[in-house]
């Protein structure tokens, strides 16, 4: 149903100079529901996930939080916002001058203004979440392998409590079981916050462990969306294809980017 | 055709450019202005610009003085002036060389280092994980920067004057036999207030400008290594010629008005 839903995009598009990236994308997604959104590269999933945190800005169409319109809300209505969401980055993006417990408790500082000794404390208990000790709190993100890292990322995402969570990617570039690790912690870490989570990926074993819904995105327009377990009989000539990874199909892969 | 469609292109990225640069500035001024504020910051950069640049820039201004020296007497003598030398010493120190030359070896050191920094942040996605942990990037990373480069590069140009002085001062007695204290009171003798007044008033613009030049290129640097070295150059070159010309108009006004 329209305005209860804790995600809503409608008509959502997006382009860069000629280049469509979004092409009216409608999505819904409920409170402390997990929704996954599929798709190859390029075909617009990042921008996606940047138009609803409000990193761009869409050309048209609506994105509502709890009923709220979110488009073109800047300044301090936009600050107010970002406190209710936590983002897990593909890259992890930890802040490289800062040791690893600063960056974990950043948004704690600098956005809600804790105390610092406060901050630490639920840093190091965020750690603990993602199954890491005390030690590597005082170390620089650049001592940390790429699992670490993303751990690291993913307590950081979790600091301050966030209603919503949104991943980019999140196994990406780690090994599968670095990767199931990764996607365990995700699962534990948002049903104790009972947080809703969208998430974008290609990985399909990522996507089954994660999601309690799937959406699949295709030239900037979801081509599909339903229960996780029903992915693997969808009916849609295009999931099917992406699901078992063929070359051979209706999605003709671009070459080039743009 | 191809001909004028490509200088249209041209000019149009041109003025592209011209307009994003000045939304740029006009945010990051805004900014300046406008709490939070970040102490630590500015005081780290206050002294990764005004203390660590101080032998790069005392060495020059000290070999700009000590050439002034040589230069002028050779010169001078050719029509029995040379007792113009710790004038012209001075003077030129002040007035022009210290500012200038301090500057552009500012401009190498801290624009570049600025630029790719900032760079980096920006193609690993940490601008935007500022953004998703509820903290300002204008105000975390630009504004300390611009208010250090503002404030410091005075600083260092009253250190770069004496040194100047100094160095030719060493030359003018040790080499060209000037007695000392007839060589200091006539570096005193002709130098006003305004002559050191407007080196200032040319360093804080300086550095204003390098910072500038480094935020903004760094800001919108894109595509990974390359585009972070290419920002890096960017921001060295424009801030250099910036620092050329605004060096001929800040002259102008204190020529014709003074």
């Amino acid at each position: 149903m329209a305005g209860t839903a804790k995600i809503a995009l409608s008509g959502v598009r997006k382009a860069f100079g000629s280049k469509v990236v979004l092409d009216g994308i409608d999505l819904e997604v409920e409170a402390g529901e997990s929704l996954v959104v599929i798709g190859g590269s390029g075909t617009g999933k990042s921008v996606m996930l940047k138009s609803v945190l409000g990193l761009l800005a869409p050309d048209s169409g609506s994105i509502r939080i709890d009923g709220q319109e979110t488009v073109r809300v800047s300044g301090s209505g936009r600050v107010a916002m970002m406190k209710r969401f936590g983002m897990l980055f593909q890259g992890a993006a930890l802040f490289d001058s800062l040791p690893v417990w600063e960056n974990v408790a950043f948004g704690l500082i600098q956005g809600l203004r804790v105390p610092r000794e406060r901050a630490r404390d639920i840093a190091i208990e965020k750690l603990a979440a993602v199954g890491l000790d005390e030690a590597v709190a005082s170390l620089s993100p650049a001592e940390l392998s790429g699992g670490m890292q993303k751990r690291v990322a993913l307590a950081r995402a979790i600091a301050a409590d966030p209603e919503i969570i949104f991943f980019d990617e999140p196994t990406t570039g780690l090994d599968p079981i670095m990767g199931d690790v990764i996607n365990d912690l995700i699962v534990d870490c948002t049903r104790q916050l009972g947080a809703t989570t969208l998430s974008i990926t290609h990985d399909m074993a990522s996507a089954r462990k994660i999601a309690d819904r799937i959406a699949m995105i295709y030239h900037g327009r979801i081509i599909w969306s339903g229960p996780a377990d029903r992915i693997d009989d969808s009916g849609n000539d295009y999931v099917d294809q992406f699901v078992h990874g063929r070359a051979e199909g209706p999605i003709r892969m671009a070459v080039r980017d743009s | 055709m191809t001909f004028l469609a490509a200088v249209g292109r041209t000019f149009l990225a041109f003025l592209t450019a011209i307009g994003r640069l000045s939304i740029f500035t006009a945010y990051a001024v805004m900014h300046c202005v406008r709490p939070p504020f970040y102490g630590r910051l500015f005081v780290r950069q206050m002294i990764d610009i005004g203390y660590y640049s101080l032998p790069v820039v005392g060495l020059t201004a000290l070999f700009t003085g000590m050439v002034l020296a040589l230069q002028s007497y050779s010169s001078f003598a050719r029509f029995n002036a040379e007792d113009a030398v710790a004038t012209v010493v001075v003077l030129s120190m002040t007035r022009e060389l210290g500012p200038v030359l301090g500057g552009l070896m500012v401009a190498g050191r801290i624009g570049a280092s600025m630029a790719a920094e900032i760079g980096t942040m920006r193609v690993t996605e940490q601008i935007d994980a500022l953004t998703t942990l509820s903290t300002n990037p204008f105000k975390y990373l630009v504004v300390p920067r611009l208010v250090a480069g503002l404030t410091m590069l005075p600083v260092l140009v009253l250190v770069a004057d004496v040194v100047g002085v100094f160095g030719g001062f060493l030359i003018g007695v040790y080499k060209l036999d000037f007695n000392p204290s007839r060589y200091l009171a006539s570096t005193w003798q002709f130098l006003e207030v305004v002559d050191v007044v407007s080196g200032l008033v040319k360093a804080a613009a300086f550095g204003f400008l390098i910072a500038l030049m480094g935020c903004y290129h760094g800001y919108f640097s894109r595509g990974g290594a390359q585009g972070v070295g290419a920002a890096t150059t960017n921001a060295v070159v424009s801030a250099s010629i910036l620092i050329l010309s605004a060096n001929y108009l800040i002259t102008e006004f204190f020529v014709s008005g003074g």
